[in-house]
């Protein structure tokens, strides 16, 4: 019993250990010179690991009495956060080396982050769900304040820890209420009380913990953290920020909503839907001002969880389905753009000002127009992935008889698509002026120049992520 | 006697003490991470009551769970508070604000 419970958990806990074995070699091996080597052994560990759960075939699997859950939309979920963690590692890697950020702690707190993550999507159970996401974030508390010296970088550490503490207190006193009206903390137990009647406590409980979740995913009444914390926090950490996180925080949604709320759609579904509006059209209003790209960056996210949620919210197995498309897409767009935000420096220094901009297709025509490829796809338009993974959510809407969701969706994505095309357009027809140093480290013109590509050859077959989406649906959705 | 619903008043009412703490609050900022502490307290006060009267243990194991979650996290909170202080030399709210928002 034990020992099928252990290979259950088997990918998080060599991670577990391969984290607290580096911690142990960080500090026995002298001052951060080892940092390259962990940084890549710590990616070369999360890709071995995606490639191990993906190539797995494990088929549906629950561990711990059902406290641990292993199913294709587990593993998914999992092969999405390791992937962009590791992709995130190696184009930070060259930034944390210049500039003076080269700490051994950093890939240590990233992996424990993710093993955070991954029991996340695996919750079965609401205390599984809480020390899962509490690992993630204490995790993500400290790296954001990674760069001690810096009032920027220690400020946006303190706002997301008083925030992200605030939201956990929110998520717990809303599984506290749960586990009282359904006396269980179990999914599957939760699972069976609500497909009678409904106490109103437990209700309570099911809104006090999606307002919590959608603080982690930064959706709109609960985003204002998003914008400071990604201006403050070092690039490469906002890079993170942007990605596998997000992804973890919006399965847990899905997996709280689907396995434990499962019987009661209409309630979740219209906060969903209203959390999914407000997101859309704030991300894309309050960006228009923006002069700073990793805000703008900040609030492009926020719109983009709006979206990812109006497939959440459409409550069918189409509508996860496309959430998970969008999510992949997301992350893989996020992973581009932050590659060339990470390159942006002028006379050696880095800027994140979005005029400095000016005239980069004179500079450097090549990465120009492979960020003008990621613009037009975080923006949505036609032949790019972006366009498909904002398609498909729609699609799962209007199926859904919420034909008006996708129909705010859409016009939101159109104000949306002004700031990301004000960001072209600088590059292109801006005026003259300083121009930024076209140095590019190779792992970050790599990852800038294969996403973009995959931007446009993905529209053949989206790489066979639409099947693999479809079976993870398929399991979470019965 | 003491009913479930009297556990559940003091939970809820120490609940939103502590949310008002956090959003009301102008001076300091150790004042917020107690105002934290409040809230995760009010959570285990309803885990408790629940638990015992439903003669359910599973609530209490959860108790402790968020018991040693929120020293960790008044640790690590502490821990960049202490830096935030290096680099500023205050630790008021109203100074929070280098960046806007």
């Amino acid at each position: 019993m034990l020992q099928s419970d252990l290979a259950t958990v088997l990918p998080e806990l060599i991670l577990a250990i391969y984290a607290m074995g580096a911690l142990m070699f960080g500090v026995s091996s002298g001052k951060d010179q080892t940092t390259g080597t962990l940084t890549w052994a710590t990616a070369g560990m999360f890709v071995a690991l995606a490639l191990w759960i993906g190539f797995g075939n494990a088929g549906d699997r629950s561990a711990f009495g059902g406290m641990f859950t292993d199913d294709n939309f587990a593993r998914f979920a999992k092969i999405t956060i390791l992937l962009s963690a590791a992709a995130v590692l190696l184009i930070s890697q060259d930034y944390m080396a210049r500039r003076d950020l080269a700490r051994f702690e950093y890939p240590v707190l990233v992996s424990l982050s993710v093993i955070g993550m991954m029991m996340m999507v695996s919750a079965g159970d609401l205390m599984a769900l809480y020390m899962g996401l509490e690992l993630q974030s204490l995790a993500l508390y400290v790296v954001a304040a990674l760069r001690r010296d810096s009032a920027r970088s220690t400020e946006a550490g303190l706002k997301y820890f008083v925030l992200g503490a605030l939201s956990s207190g929110l998520l717990l006193y809303g599984a506290s209420l749960t586990y009282g009206y359904a006396g269980t903390t179990l999914f599957s137990g939760i699972l069976s009380t609500v497909n009678e009647e409904v106490p109103l406590g437990l209700l309570f409980g099911l809104v006090f913990m999606l307002a919590g979740l959608a603080f982690k995913v930064s959706a709109a009444p609960f985003h204002m953290w998003t914008p400071d914390v990604y201006e403050g926090s070092p690039t490469p950490v906002t890079a993170f920020f942007a990605t596998a996180p997000k992804v973890a925080a919006m399965a847990l949604i899905a997996r709280l909503a689907y396995d434990a709320f499962g019987g009661i759609p209409d309630d979740w579904s219209q906060v969903l839907s209203a959390l999914a509006v407000l997101s859309m059209f704030w991300g894309a209003l309050a960006a228009i001002g923006q002069r700073d790209i990793k805000r703008l960056m900040a609030y492009s996210s926020i719109a983009h969880m709006g979206f990812a949620l109006v497939g959440l919210a459409a409550g069918t197995a189409e509508g996860v389905q496309a959430m998970l498309i969008y999510m992949a897409i997301y992350v893989a767009m996020n992973v581009g753009t932050f590659a060339f935000i990470l390159s942006m420096e002028r006379d050696g220094k880095p800027v994140t000002d979005i005029a400095s901009l000016n005239m980069y297709s004179r500079t450097d025509p090549m990465k120009a127009l492979a960020m003008l490829v990621l613009l037009f796809s975080l923006a949505g338009v036609p032949p790019m992935l972006g366009f498909f993974g904002k398609f498909y959510v729609f699609r799962a809407a209007v199926d859904a008889d919420m034909a008006w969701l996708a129909l705010a969706g859409a016009v939101a994505s159109v104000i949306g698509a002004y700031y990301y095309l004000r960001v072209v357009f600088y590059m292109y027809f801006g005026t003259e002026g300083d121009r930024l140093d076209s140095r590019m480290a190779p792992a970050q013109w790599l990852a800038l120049v294969a996403v973009a590509a995959a931007m446009l050859l993905g529209i053949i077959n989206l790489f066979g992520i639409e099947s693999a989406a479809a079976l993870a649906a398929e399991s979470l959705v019965r | 006697m003491v009913g479930l619903e009297h556990y559940l008043s003091v939970a809820a009412a120490l609940f939103v003490i502590g949310i008002f703490g956090i959003f009301l609050n102008r001076k300091n900022v150790i004042v917020i991470l107690m105002s934290i502490e409040l809230i995760l307290l009010a959570v285990n006060i309803n885990l408790v009551a629940f638990s015992s009267f439903s003669g359910d243990l599973v609530g209490q194991v959860f108790t402790m769970f968020v018991l040693t979650v929120a020293a960790a996290e008044a640790a690590i909170g502490l821990a960049i508070l202490v830096v935030f202080f290096r680099t500023r030399g205050t630790i008021d709210v109203e100074d929070v604000n280098v960046m806007k928002g």
